[in-house]
């Protein structure tokens, strides 16, 4: 959809309304269900872009004091983008028309993504316990905000998730209507890990 | 109009859920019209509660220290909880999820929402976040009264009413008002772009839709803005983080937070709170555009412009927030910025205003109760837009802010201006929803008064507020510059209020009343040319049109036509087939 060229039409016209008479109703060519996803991610681009201003507003006070992010973070980052990779692996088997691997790199993107969050609770839990509390310091509190916002969307796209691994459980073999499901869980896994990419640099390096 | 060769149609069916019981016909219904009635029932229902405290306000404004059961937490209270509901779960809720689930459908052709499961969960999430803020009224410490800006530290420090379990349940209350939202809202946008019917190209959508549709593509937007103030407020509150909570004296004692900036509240706030002035105003501005045209018999003047009027404001509207905080000690050069954004912001709406008198001019126009209710949002619209300008500029909100001025504003232009349109719709709509006329006698009734009432409420408001009257106070006390006459005024104000109050007891009960008795409205009795009216049965009935979806192959407003049998040729009436009882085709 141009919307330049669409907000310029002129209904009235007996030219326009030849090419009108043509219209599917249809203002973009994908099916409505990754529209809305589009939409969807909008609104929480906005919302995970936010936070990154607040933090960014909130790093230069003199009492910000930079926690030493643990080891296991590396870890969990390598599992979210293998998470991430598997997904995108059950796409590609989706179009090349293999069940099997559809099915395997699905199951397996999804053990990775809780895998992840397992291990992101763990360290939090290690934060904690060598006592970066979150109302000690704003770069703890950030710290917290921003990985249980990004871990709560994650499980949110888990529960979406586990209703394909469900159906494919259940017998579900038809490619055709697995395909949709997939494709919509690979672009929010994708959206997540950029979203964990820049939020975890962000953390690094400040 | 040259003759169109149209091929067959071949938009595609959608599957239609078929409800199996009563309890899924009408209670957990996935049909977007019977949640449309929720919605409107339940934003409504609150809406009444917001209208009652407000003349609680009313009562101790006019007749100070005259009620007991009034006290000064009471009273910020009241003002909150009456703001907070007026805004958000009356006027946004009814706008999009009632206008929005009962129109978008019907005018664009579609049997229902394209994701209707998520539709029905949208209301439910919207349901529990109306009770949770029903429940703040009766924990301990009441509901909050921070004010409805909510602006901390001043909402969970102790001293403010409901800073306990009060403001944690609005918050609470809010981010599951946008979570359930955020799925209609979907729904929204994705059934305009991708459900319209063959032949309903984006520009032959009635400008109600394009109204609703930008709307929520803000609210889409916006709202996040307001799920992150919600998120770090409640964390402040309960884990002692210090996100907007800086350190100071709570009740002499210092307390435990370091740096908060409260300031970063007021921004993200207002990046929710001045798009959420055009959340409401947006569907309001599409809905008058459609009363107009059909109650004047005249296509609307400017279509192109006025959809690119919304589309613009909709634009701007995320770039004028700062000037809601130009007492905030901002930088001159970031005041000069806002005051300049929402001067523009103007031109587009000021261009619609002018379409819309144009619509006007030399049309055959109907004094019908949509059409009182549609002039009298013009003149509204005009007069809180005009004092909107000198709020807008640096030098003159700066003396006027926290007046009653600034009350009297916003008032005007975001709550009776959107009043007087949803009033109007109802009045138009209604036909549609019950097969019946509402009572004229009743609405003319309840048109003057209210109308004429809100003007003798809100226009001394103006003059109270340039005398210096604050907002947000308990008592006015004595003070040596604000006559004693302004109390008198401010007496006269709360008996009109209260009058004005009692006076929409008549249009309710109109509504019931007419349901069963009013004067059958047959089909498409306003003989208007959009789809929604179109339909085989009145009311539409479940996936709204036949057997078939209708073709469309004409925009919306073709009132007037030459050569044509009727004064309007509905959207769906193929060329040449306007002078054979086009009027009466049916999808």
């Amino acid at each position: 959809m141009k919307i330049l060229e669409t907000l310029m039409q002129k209904p009235w016209t007996a030219e326009q309304i030849a090419v009108d008479n043509t219209e599917d109703g249809i203002a973009v060519a994908i099916p409505p269900s990754k529209l809305g996803l589009r939409f969807f991610l909008g609104s929480i681009a906005v919302l995970m872009s936010l936070f990154v201003i607040g933090y960014s507003d909130r790093m230069v006070l003199s009492d910000w004091h930079p926690l030493s992010e643990p080891w296991l973070l590396w870890v969990n980052t390598v599992v979210v983008i293998a998470s991430s990779v598997l997904m995108h692996l059950s796409l590609v088997a989706a179009r090349e028309g293999r069940f099997d691997g559809l099915k395997s790199n699905f199951m397996l993107a999804g053990v990775a993504a809780f895998a992840f969050l397992v291990g992101q609770a763990i360290a939090c839990n290690q934060l904690i316990a060598a006592g970066y509390f979150a109302a000690d310091n704003p770069a703890n509190a950030y710290f917290y905000l921003l990985t249980v916002t990004h871990g709560v969307h994650l499980a949110g796209g888990l529960v979406a998730w586990a209703r394909v691994a469900l159906r494919m459980r259940a017998g579900e073999r038809e490619i055709a209507k697995l395909y949709e499901s997939v494709d919509l869980c690979t672009v929010y896994w994708h959206f997540l890990l950029f979203v964990w990419l820049v939020f975890f640099t962000l953390m690094l390096f400040t | 109009m040259a003759e169109v060769y149209v091929p067959p149609a071949e938009v595609e069916e959608m599957e239609l859920y078929h409800a199996k019981s009563w309890i899924t016909k009408y209670v957990f219904s996935q049909d977007a019209k019977v949640i449309a009635i929720q919605y409107s029932t339940t934003a409504i229902a609150i809406g009444l509660v917001g209208l009652v405290l407000s003349w609680m306000m009313r009562l101790q404004l006019g007749f100070p220290e005259s009620f007991s059961f009034i006290d000064p937490s009471d009273y910020y209270q009241f003002i909150t909880m009456h703001g907070m509901i007026m805004v958000v779960y009356l006027l946004t809720a009814l706008f999009l999820g009632g206008f929005g689930n009962y129109l978008i459908p019907l005018m664009v052709g579609a049997r229902d929402m394209v994701f209707p499961y998520v539709n029905m969960v949208s209301y439910w999430v919207f349901l529990i976040a109306v009770l949770v803020l029903v429940a703040s009224f009766f924990v301990p410490g009441g509901p909050t009264g921070g004010g409805w800006t909510l602006y901390p530290p001043q909402t969970i420090t102790s001293g403010t009413p409901g800073f306990g379990a009060g403001i944690l349940l609005m918050m609470v209350s809010l981010a599951l008002f946008i979570v359930g939202f955020t799925m209609g809202g979907l729904n929204y946008v994705t059934t305009i772009l991708q459900a319209r019917t063959r032949g309903m190209t984006l520009m032959r959508l009635p400008l109600t839709i394009w109204g609703i549709f930008t709307a929520t593509v803000l609210a889409l937007f916006a709202f996040p803005a307001l799920f992150v103030a919600a998120i770090m407020t409640t964390l402040d509150a309960t884990l002692g983080t210090s996100f907007f909570m800086p350190a100071a004296l709570d009740q002499g004692v210092l307390n435990q937070h370091d740096g908060g900036s409260p300031l970063l509240f007021q921004h993200l706030f207002w990046f929710f709170g001045h798009p959420e002035v055009y959340i409401v105003a947006l569907p309001a501005f599409g809905i008058v555009s459609d009363l107009l045209s059909v109650h004047a018999r005249r296509h609307i003047f400017g279509y192109r412009m006025m959809v690119w009027a919304i589309v613009i404001i909709g634009a701007l509207s995320f770039i004028v927030w700062a000037h809601h905080m130009y007492v905030s000690g901002m930088n001159p050069y970031f005041g000069f910025f806002f005051a300049t954004t929402t001067l523009i912001i103007a031109v587009p709406t000021a261009l619609k205003v002018y379409n819309w008198t144009l619509t006007l001019w030399k049309a055959n126009i109907k004094l019908t109760l949509p059409m009182l209710f549609a002039l009298a949002f013009i003149v509204t619209f005009v007069n809180g837009g005009i004092t909107g300008l000198f709020l807008g500029n640096v030098v003159v909100d700066v003396p006027l802010s926290d007046t009653m001025f600034v009350v009297a504003h916003f008032h005007m232009v975001m709550g009776v201006a959107p009043l007087l349109v949803i009033f109007g719709a109802v009045y138009h709509w209604y036909p549609l929803m019950t097969g019946r006329f509402l009572h004229k006698g009743m609405g003319l009734f309840h048109f003057w008064t209210t109308f004429l009432g809100a003007y003798t409420i809100f226009l001394p408001l103006h003059y109270l507020g340039l005398l210096g009257v604050p907002r947000r106070y308990f008592e006015m006390g004595q003070t040596t510059f604000i006559p004693d006459s302004a109390q008198d005024l401010n007496a006269f104000v709360t008996v009109v209020t209260l009058m004005v109050g009692l006076a929409q007891v008549v249009f309710f009960y109109n509504v019931f009343w007419s349901a069963r008795k009013g004067e059958p409205a047959g089909h498409n009795p306003w003989k208007a040319a959009s789809l929604e009216w179109q339909t085989p049965e009145v009311p539409p009935g479940h996936g709204n049109f036949g057997p078939e979806l209708p073709l469309v192959y004409r925009w919306a407003y073709d009132y007037g036509l030459p050569g044509a049998k009727d004064d309007f040729v509905p959207q769906n009436v193929p060329p040449g087939a306007e002078g054979a009882g086009g009027g009466d085709a049916k999808a």
